[in-house]
């Protein structure tokens, strides 16, 4: 092919051009991609969320109708408001404690102990369990409820041991919220471990490039391995955070309920112009999250450069 | 003796530590694991065994039915070979495509690459829904820009077939694509120029550096992406359950079991319809379903682990 190309002049002849060359064609296919998959079908979507569609025998008819649906989405429809603000609202109580579990795990991981490689076996797994169609079905497992219900009255200790430290620690004076913060953290832990699944793994590779010289100059100098976490750890794994923040956001994406309502919208009752409006919204909504996050998180972020 | 005191006290600490590390990872694990013992012990239960008050894990009567009724449900052993299928070629094409795309990325700049870049972490940001509904109708008439009508006279369907799943993945726009090209692109940007250089002074072209150089050293990162595309569309429920209506890929046949199960359930010798028999056929179903990844990930497990290190996410 090589041959053929260069005998009817098309490959330039520099290095330079070369590379720009065949950095088109590799690039070719996923651009493509991107224009059909990707481009139109996001415009026609912006298009379709500013006018009703009607099908026909001759087709579909397509009418201009402003922000109609926008308004339709947010005043008039009764589930959608709720479903955004829950999924949203979700979505920001558990980024904080994903991103600290996992930051955690990772470093828990990374110590050497016995079964080692036993435990982050057992670590990664939600990577492949919890995700997608399994994860829909767990929740209307029956035996499974049942199971748990039968957890939890037969062994008292496990709701009085989060009620017990409740107690704790609004008698010591901390916040309220944070308190019940903490504690429906407690209570959410298999959520939580189960959506940190490649977080944990970013940041176990992020640790992992830390020079281990530091950690023993660190220690000559008579610093603990607490000091050491936070003057040379979490610094140097602070870029990682922003990373494992974004991911988890995109991550929530499959398993908001709000997906569940603009398909249901879409398909079931056919109004793609409300479906879309609805979707557009989620879009933006979840973009100004990703902005402000971005910008509060990227301040304190630690490079090397 | 002060020098030994502390020495014991240093040693105090880190056992202390070792226990609470223990006991945390215990913990977590089980939580984690949880789940999955709690369907193998409802899978190998009988159904009187449901009721019985004093069975919580073991149970009394040991029985395969559940599976029987499960395979049988979901066409267990067809479903497995579709979906083998199914992700087995989206992650080939998938990984090829994102390579590419990754290595021009982070080597071969043109002009308008860096724009073009910027769309690809458009596609990572956008959530699918947004784009599902376009894509849908677009898929249910494919007129590939007017050029199949012009030949065959009408549009063709693609929908319910395996096309919406080999055409997104040959053109890199698969399901999470976005974040495979950059993991390529971070991976590819991590190994030296000179690298190329050298090649190309030996007289190699850009595609056969690519090939023959670049591919073998970026190894950690294809076996990351193959993963990651793998599992994610062998769980893949929301592209499937649109694009595929009536074909048996696992995601579709695990959706739709609680209805096949209660028509069965209808129809067959015994009439009750029991939710809780119908749940515990589902959790076999689930574990019927998660069963060969579970297997594959006992191999491949340590790769995963070595790899993700090396892929250059974190770079």
């Amino acid at each position: 092919m090589m041959k053929t190309l260069s005998q009817f002049n098309i490959v330039p002849k520099s290095y330079e051009g070369q590379k720009a060359f065949w950095g088109v064609i590799f690039v070719l296919p996923w651009l493509l991609g991107f224009i059909f998959f990707f481009l139109i079908p996001l415009l026609t979507s912006l298009r379709f969320s500013l006018s009703t569609i009607q099908a026909s025998s001759e087709g579909m008819q397509i009418t201009f109708i402003g922000f109609k649906n926008y308004i339709e989405a947010l005043t008039v429809n009764t589930n959608f408001n709720r479903t955004l603000v829950e999924s949203i609202m979700n979505m920001v109580v558990n980024i904080p404690l994903i991103v600290i579990f996992s930051l955690f795990l990772a470093v828990l991981l990374n110590q050497k102990f016995f079964g080692r490689t036993f435990a982050r076996g057992i670590f990664f797994l939600p990577v492949i369990l919890a995700s997608g169609v399994i994860l829909n079905l767990e929740s209307t497992s029956l035996v499974q409820a049942i199971n748990e219900q039968n957890a939890t009255s037969g062994g008292v200790m496990s709701g009085f041991g989060a009620f017990e430290l409740e107690r704790i620690m609004l008698q010591s004076g901390v916040n309220e919220t944070i308190v019940s913060y903490l504690t429906g953290a407690v209570d959410r832990i298999y959520q939580i471990v189960s959506q940190s699944g490649v977080q944990i793994l970013i940041f176990l590779a992020g640790i992992q490039t830390i020079a281990p010289q530091l950690y023993e100059a660190a220690k000559m100098e008579g610093a603990t391995g607490y000091e050491a976490f936070w003057k040379i750890t979490f610094p140097l794994v602070s870029p990682l955070i922003l990373v494992n923040m974004i991911y988890t956001i995109i991550d929530s994406f499959s398993r908001s309920p709000i997906t569940e309502l603009i398909m249901t919208t879409g398909f079931s009752n056919s109004n793609f112009g409300l479906s879309s409006a609805m979707a557009w919204l989620y879009f933006l909504a979840i973009m100004i999250i990703l902005l402000v996050s971005t910008y509060l998180v990227s301040r304190k972020v630690f490079y090397q450069e | 003796m002060s020098i030994a005191r502390l020495l014991s006290f240093e040693n105090w600490k880190r056992w202390l530590w070792s226990i609470v590390r223990f006991v945390l990872i215990a913990g977590l694990s089980f939580v984690i694991l949880y789940p999955i013992l709690q369907k193998i012990a409802t899978a190998i239960k009988h159904k009187n065994d449901l009721y019985s008050p004093i069975v919580v894990w073991i149970p009394e009567t040991f029985t395969l039915e559940n599976f029987k009724i499960a395979i049988s449900i979901m066409d267990y052993w067809n479903t497995l070979l579709n979906t083998f299928l199914l992700s087995g070629v989206t992650t080939i094409l998938t990984t090829a495509s994102c390579a590419l795309a990754g290595y021009a990325f982070a080597r071969l700049s043109f002009k308008g690459s860096k724009l073009l870049f910027a769309g690809v972490i458009l596609t990572i940001l956008v959530p699918p829904t947004t784009i599902l509904i376009p894509i849908y109708m677009n898929l249910k008439d494919f007129t590939l820009m007017g050029i199949i009508p012009l030949l065959t006279g009408e549009s063709v369907n693609l929908l319910n077939s395996y096309w919406p799943f080999i055409l997104t993945a040959i053109t890199a726009n698969s399901l999470k694509a976005g974040l495979y090209i950059f993991i390529f692109r971070q991976f590819f940007r991590g190994i030296p120029k000179v690298m190329e250089e050298a090649a190309y002074i030996d007289g190699a072209g850009v595609g056969t550096t690519f090939l023959r150089i670049m591919l073998p050293n970026a190894l950690p990162a294809m076996i990351t992406v193959m993963l990651f595309s793998f599992v994610w569309q062998w769980n893949d429920s929301f592209y499937t359950t649109t694009y595929l209506t009536s074909s048996n890929v696992m995601a579709t046949q695990l959706s739709s079991l609680p209805y096949n199960l209660s028509i069965q359930l209808e129809g067959g010798v015994t009439t009750n319809k029991d939710p809780f028999y119908m749940s515990m056929v589902q959790d076999t179903g689930i574990l019927l379903a998660i069963l060969p990844l579970i297997i594959i990930y006992l191999f491949v497990q340590r790769y995963f682990v070595e790899s993700i290190e090396r892929s250059g996410i974190v770079g």
